[in-house]
């Protein structure tokens, strides 16, 4: 069985709290908060004012550039206030807050459920559509849908890949998605081949989910999805890592930044971005909801709710019971990867595919000792790298020796703090050399220029 | 015996000629030098802090030498009487700078600005700050784990643990300003230093709307402005819910101090105003008259 050639660890994958717990639709929040910078790259700027009435899908926030995305309304009712409220991080950006009235959608929605399969459109009506739709990476990385589409002059895809691996532990919104969307998702591949201008497309699935691979094969087998192959990969973190999984499919390898995938002639996608895709494309439905994973050993109850951007994390977690009693550690994300959210309050946003909830003990870490040079970090790094030397260079604060060795590579999957056996926070100072290195290359970027 | 006279012969021989080879060279190779780069260099304090701009004392001797203008180049930790000295040895007009010192402007001690998380990472304020906003609810505070206290090369910079803050003691700071480079919050300040380390000065960076502001720290500037209108001296602006008093403009004069309703301008090594100015009275006085 396949898997990528280097590094990697074996957390458990403690998937069984939420992966049996189908899609449920929740009661609408009586009110969301939709941030204008859900995506990489330029913050959108907000079309509506205050006490404007808004529609289920209507545009409320314009894309701020090629590289940013659209925003659109996930509820109907009255813009009550636009302002800068604290996100999960604390951190205070541009909201646009809406008081829910009902729920009237725009009418060019789609609104029925029957698979409308034949598409017509050129790629370039194809990628017009999903970035009116404000389609972006629903894996976490946010990346606009409709930038990495447009495949650059000279370039040529010659398959696309879809991320089905969901390698970060707890998290199952992408699981339950192929399961029970399957069809959907599968449109939603041949659109982007359609757009892009391929033949063949690779899901990848771990191994620690056969029915999702035996379900998916099951539909293509029944209703011809021609071209489309599920390759099962060998269960490892960071499978689902985009050079990981191109490595792991292809046996290529991807060329340190600035080289992009489709260098290699790769476009990867993520399962539930093809989902977000069909329906853009196909129902003219915006991307105004995802499946959210609540999952958690200590929660009173594990859920993949369908969720509207700009829900509250407070009004989710309502549905388990509340918050655990005592310390825990709320994530955005999963416990490898994930953000540690400091405010419950916040909303949802579109690269959220689950929130995981640590009790406190379960989240510690360990007492940090010194370095013993075992190498644990270097055997376990996906990207060749050695951690413990980026990490010390860091916090002595040489940046330029970081970036001779190559700091920038980073994918932050955190194998080399999860291997350490003196429990450094070894992740912790390599970003902050990443985000560095990456600064001062900009700066002499735009230095050469003039 | 034999094997030590050729041992000692072998290597005095060797020797004197390795001294001649390199006594040549040197002739050969030999670069003018200005003598008096040694002896400024000597004059400066060699702590190679950086502090003036340069990557070390040496380079700002050479360039206090080379250069024809020096109004420019000072050295922060030598201070004004040294570059007189300076200048004086080298024929120059000396530059005019006035003493500073670091100021930490964040007054948000454990008891005012209540702990909201439990940060349990690396322990490094830059770390912290690419990862939220840290352990209050403040997100423009100090962090608190002294990422200024392991730049500061001269022992000024010490973190309280009862407060959860850094203070400076003014008489070791030499102003040369890597502490202010080193806070990823831009806290500190090079401030204007008066005789018996006297200071007031805004002790707040926070550009949040006062009811924000109110809610996570009973310390912080809520902008409302009275400080401003009291001030004789135009020294005090408020800019996005945040007052700053200029300290090339402030006088000490205090007034400011007792306006504040939530104590964010601090006052020290001074005592402050009488609450009650004695002026009212006598009006009042007059009129019972």
């Amino acid at each position: 069985m396949k898997t990528f050639p280097i590094g990697g660890i074996h957390p458990s994958d403690n998937k069984e709290w939420s992966k049996d717990k189908s899609i449920e639709c929740i009661d609408l929040p009586n009110e969301v908060m939709i941030p204008m910078i859900q995506h990489i790259g330029a913050p959108a700027t907000p079309v509506v004012q205050k006490g404007d009435k808004v529609l289920t899908g209507q545009l409320v926030g314009q894309a701020g550039g090629f590289v940013s995305a659209n925003i659109h309304s996930p509820i109907s009712g009255t813009v009550t206030s636009i302002d800068s409220y604290p996100n999960g991080q604390g951190q205070r950006l541009t909201m646009v807050v809406i008081k829910r009235e009902g729920d009237e959608w725009v009418e060019s929605i789609d609104r029925s459920t029957e698979l409308k399969r034949e598409c017509s459109l050129t790629p370039a009506e194809i990628i017009a559509k999903i970035k009116d739709a404000g389609v972006v990476g629903l894996g976490g990385a946010q990346f606009p849908t409709h930038v990495k589409l447009s495949i650059p002059d000279g370039q040529k895809a010659e398959m696309l890949i879809v991320n089905g691996v969901e390698c970060e532990p707890y998290l199952t919104s992408d699981y339950r998605n192929m399961m029970e969307r399957a069809e959907m998702m599968l449109t939603g591949i041949e659109i982007l081949m359609r757009a892009i201008g391929v033949e063949r497309a690779l899901i990848g699935v771990e191994n620690n989910k056969p029915d999702a691979i035996a379900h998916l094969n099951e539909v293509i087998a029944r209703d011809a999805y021609r071209g489309i192959e599920v390759v099962p990969l060998k269960m490892r973190y960071p499978q689902g890592g985009e050079k990981q999984l191109i490595a792991a499919l292809t046996g290529r390898q991807v060329a340190p930044p600035p080289a992009l995938p489709i260098s290699e002639g790769v476009v990867v996608s993520n399962a539930s971005t093809a989902i977000a895709v069909y329906e853009a494309v196909q129902k003219n439905k915006p991307l105004i909801e995802r499946v959210v994973t609540i999952t958690g050993k200590s929660l009173g109850s594990t859920h993949n709710f369908m969720t509207r951007f700009g829900t509250s994390l407070d009004y989710l977690l309502s549905f388990s019971g509340g918050l655990p009693e005592g310390d825990v550690k709320v994530l955005n994300g999963g416990p490898m990867m994930g953000r540690a959210i400091v405010d419950t309050s916040a909303p949802i946003i579109k690269g959220c595919s689950g929130i995981t909830i640590l009790s406190g003990a379960e989240a510690a870490r360990g007492k940090e000792s010194a370095c013993i040079k075992c190498a644990k970090c270097v055997s376990v790094c996906p990207m060749g790298l050695e951690p413990y030397l980026l990490s010390r260079l860091a916090k002595l604060q040489k940046w330029d020796v970081a970036e001779e060795h190559n700091t920038i590579d980073c994918i932050e999957c955190g194998c080399c703090s999860y291997t350490c056996p003196s429990n450094l926070p070894l992740l912790d100072y390599i970003r902050i050399g990443k985000q560095t290195v990456m600064a001062n290359i900009r700066s002499r970027a735009i230095a050469n220029k003039k | 015996m034999n094997t030590l006279v050729l041992t000692v012969l072998t290597l005095s021989v060797l020797g004197i000629l390795l001294a001649v080879i390199l006594y040549f060279v040197a002739q050969k190779f030999h670069v003018e030098e200005d003598p008096r780069i040694d002896d400024v260099e000597k004059m400066l304090p060699g702590a190679n802090c950086g502090g003036c701009g340069f990557a070390g004392c040496r380079a700002m001797a050479d360039a206090l030498v080379t250069r024809e203008n020096i109004a420019s180049l000072f050295c922060p930790v030598a201070g004004g009487q040294t570059m007189k000295n300076i200048a004086g040895f080298l024929g120059k007009t000396a530059p005019e700078k006035e003493p500073m010192v670091a100021t930490i402007r964040c007054g948000g001690t454990c008891q005012k600005r209540p702990k909201v998380n439990h940060y349990d990472g690396a322990m490094n304020c830059a770390v912290v700050n690419s990862f939220y906003v840290g352990e209050s609810a403040c997100a423009y505070g100090c962090i608190g784990y002294g990422d200024c206290v392991s730049a500061c090369k001269f022992g000024a910079l010490s973190l309280n643990t009862e407060t959860g803050l850094v203070e400076v003691n003014p008489d070791k700071c030499t102003a040369c300003g890597a502490c202010v480079k080193a806070c990823p919050k831009g806290l500190i300040e090079l401030r204007k230093k008066w005789p018996k380390n006297r200071a007031v000065y805004v002790a707040c960076r926070s550009k949040n709307r006062g009811a924000v502001v109110m809610k996570a720290c009973k310390a912080g500037c809520i902008g409302c402005g009275k400080c401003a209108k009291v001030c004789a001296f135009d020294a005090i602006t408020i800019d996005n819910n945040l007052a700053y008093i200029d300290s090339e403009k402030c006088k000490l004069c205090r007034k400011c101090v007792n306006e504040c309703p939530t104590g964010a301008i601090h006052l020290e090594n001074m005592d402050p105003l009488p609450k009650e100015p004695k002026v009212v009275a006598t009006p009042k006085s007059e009129v019972a008259k």
